[in-house]
C-alpha cells in the first residue's frame, strides 16, 4: 500500500511541476469542443442535439493525448526497470498510476465538462448526468488506456499507434456515455446505461492494471 | 501436452503442412464449387428476400471466419506467452490479413444485402458496430506488430493486445441476443437445431468448410513464407557476425 501511495505521489508531484504537460489535454479538450460551434454553426437546437457526443468524443481524444506520458518517461529513463524490480506486485504500481493519470487529467476534464456543455447549450437537467457518466468513464480510460501506453512503448510513431489499439476498445464507453445523457435530455431514465458503465469500470480496474503489467514487463525484458 | 511439442518444431512443421497443402486446395476447390452450385442454382429464392439471399452463403462464413480467426488467433497468442510456443506467434501475424480481409468481405457482402432488404446500407447497431469494432483490432494488431524495430518485442506486444481483444468476440456473438437489433439473430446454431430449411443449409454448410479450407490454405501459405523469410534473416545475421 505505501508503494502504491509513493508511486501516486511521485506522478502527482511530477505533473504539478511540469505543469504544462498536465494542462495540455486539458486545452485540447476545451478547444476541440470549441471548434464544433464554429465549425457547424452556432445554431441552439443543433449544437443541443449533439453536445453530448461532442464532449464525450472530445474527451476521448483528450485522454489518447495525454497517454504518452504515462509510462514513456519511465521507460526512457529507467525507472521503469527500477519499478519491476519492486517487491510491490507491479499490477499495483501500474494502478497507482492509472490513478495519477486520472486525477491529472480525467478529473480536471470532469470539473470542466459542465462549461463545455454549457458552451454546447446541453439542457440543465443533463449536467447531473454528464457528470455521472463522466465520473464512471473517464477512470476506465485510464485503465485501458494504461495497456495501450504499455504496449507501445518502444515503438515508431507510438503517438499515433496508441490511440489506434485504444480507440476502437473505448467505442462501448462513447455509446453508453452518450445514450445515458441523451436518455436524461428526453426525460427517461438513465440508470441501465449508468449502471453499464459503472459494470465496465468494475471490470477494466481489476483487469487492466494486469494486462498493462504484462505489456510492461514485454516491454522492459 | 506431448503433441503440443511435437508439432512445435519448426522444421517438422514445414514438411507436414507441405504434404497437406494439396489436400487442402483440393478439397477446398471441390466444396467451393459445390457450394457455389448449390447456392447459385440448386436452392430456392427465399419467398420474402428473393434472390438476394444468396449473398447469405458468402456473407454468413465469412462472418463466422472473422470470428474464427480472431479467436484462434487469440489461442495462438496465449500459447505463445504462456508456453512460448514459436510457431504459435507465426500462426497469429500470418492470420491476420486474412482475418482483416474475412472481416471486410463480411462488411461489404452485408452492405450489398442490407441496400435492398433494410433500404440502408449501414445502420449503427450492436452486431454491425461490434463487428466494425473487431475490424478495427485487426487493423490496430498488424500495425502494432509492425511497429516496432525489434520483431520479438512486437510479437510479444500484439499477443498481449490479441487477448485484450478477445472481450468483442462474445459482445459479437450474443449482440443479436442482448439487443434489440435490426440484424437477425441466430439461425443455424441454436439449442432447438437450425430454423433454416435444409435446401438453403446444404449451400451455406458446404460454402462454410471451403472458407475454412480456404483459411488453412492460405495460412500455410503465409507461415510457410515467414518461416522462410526468419531463416533467410537468420542466415543473414550469421553472415554478418
Amino acid at each position: 500500500m505505501n508503494a502504491f501511495l509513493a508511486i501516486v505521489r511521485r506522478d502527482l508531484s511530477l505533473a504539478l511541476r511540469q505543469g504544462s504537460d498536465a494542462t495540455m489535454a486539458l486545452m485540447f479538450f476545451v478547444i476541440v469542443v470549441t471548434l464544433f460551434p464554429l465549425g457547424v454553426g452556432p445554431e441552439p437546437g443543433v449544437l443541443e442535439r449533439i453536445s453530448a457526443g461532442i464532449v464525450w468524443v472530445a474527451a476521448l481524444l483528450a485522454a489518447m493525448l495525454s497517454l504518452d506520458r504515462m509510462f514513456q518517461s519511465d521507460y526512457d529513463d529507467g525507472t521503469l526497470e527500477l519499478m519491476l524490480l519492486a517487491p510491490a506486485p507491479l499490477e499495483l504500481l501500474v494502478l497507482g498510476k492509472c490513478l495519477a493519470h486520472w486525477l491529472t487529467t480525467g478529473l480536471p476534464m470532469l470539473l470542466i465538462a459542465p462549461l463545455l456543455g454549457l458552451f454546447m447549450n446541453m439542457q440543465a437537467d443533463a449536467f447531473p448526468v454528464l457528470l455521472a457518466t463522466m465520473a464512471l468513464g473517464t477512470p476506465v480510460l485510464s485503465l485501458l488506456g494504461g495497456i495501450g501506453a504499455a504496449l507501445v512503448l518502444g515503438a515508431r510513431r507510438a503517438g499515433a499507434l496508441v490511440a489506434l489499439l485504444v480507440l476502437p476498445l473505448t467505442i462501448p464507453l462513447l455509446i453508453f456515455g452518450v445514450s445515458a445523457i441523451e436518455a436524461a435530455v428526453t426525460g427517461q431514465s438513465s440508470k441501465a446505461q449508468l449502471l453499464i458503465i459503472g459494470a465496465m469500470l468494475l471490470a477494466t480496474l481489476p483487469l487492466a492494471p494486469w494486462a498493462t503489467a504484462a505489456a510492461l514487463r514485454q516491454a522492459v525484458s | 501436452m506431448n503433441w503440443f511439442h511435437w508439432f512445435a518444431n519448426p522444421a517438422r512443421f514445414m514438411r507436414l503442412a507441405a504434404r497437406l497443402q494439396p489436400w487442402i486446395m483440393v478439397l477446398g476447390l471441390a466444396t467451393g464449387a459445390a457450394g457455389l452450385y448449390y447456392g447459385l442454382f440448386d436452392s430456392p429464392p427465399d419467398y420474402q428476400q428473393g434472390e438476394t439471399v444468396r449473398i447469405m452463403y458468402v456473407h454468413v462464413p465469412s462472418a463466422w471466419m472473422a470470428m474464427f480467426v480472431y479467436t484462434m488467433m487469440a489461442v495462438a497468442a496465449a500459447s505463445f506467452l504462456i508456453w512460448k510456443h514459436p510457431l504459435a506467434d507465426v500462426a497469429a501475424q500470418a492470420a491476420a490479413p486474412i482475418g482483416a480481409g474475412f472481416t471486410l468481405m463480411a462488411l461489404v457482402t452485408g452492405s450489398l444485402w442490407g441496400q435492398p432488404m433494410w433500404g440502408t446500407w449501414w445502420v449503427w447497431d450492436a452486431r454491425l458496430t461490434s463487428v466494425l469494432i473487431l475490424f478495427f483490432l485487426y487493423l490496430g494488431y498488424i500495425a502494432l506488430v509492425n511497429a516496432f524495430d525489434d520483431p520479438e518485442r512486437g510479437s510479444k506486444a500484439g499477443a498481449i493486445l490479441l487477448l485484450v481483444g478477445a472481450v468483442n468476440i462474445p459482445i459479437i456473438k450474443f449482440s443479436v441476443d442482448w439487443w434489440n437489433t435490426l440484424h437477425q439473430p441466430a439461425s443455424v446454431a441454436r439449442m432447438d437445431g437450425p430454423a433454416i430449411d435444409p435446401s438453403m443449409l446444404l449451400p451455406l454448410m458446404l460454402m462454410a468448410a471451403a472458407f475454412k479450407l480456404y483459411f488453412l490454405y492460405l495460412l500455410i501459405v503465409r507461415m510457410r513464407g515467414e518461416l522462410t523469410a526468419r531463416r533467410i534473416r537468420l542466415l543473414r545475421l550469421s553472415d554478418a557476425a
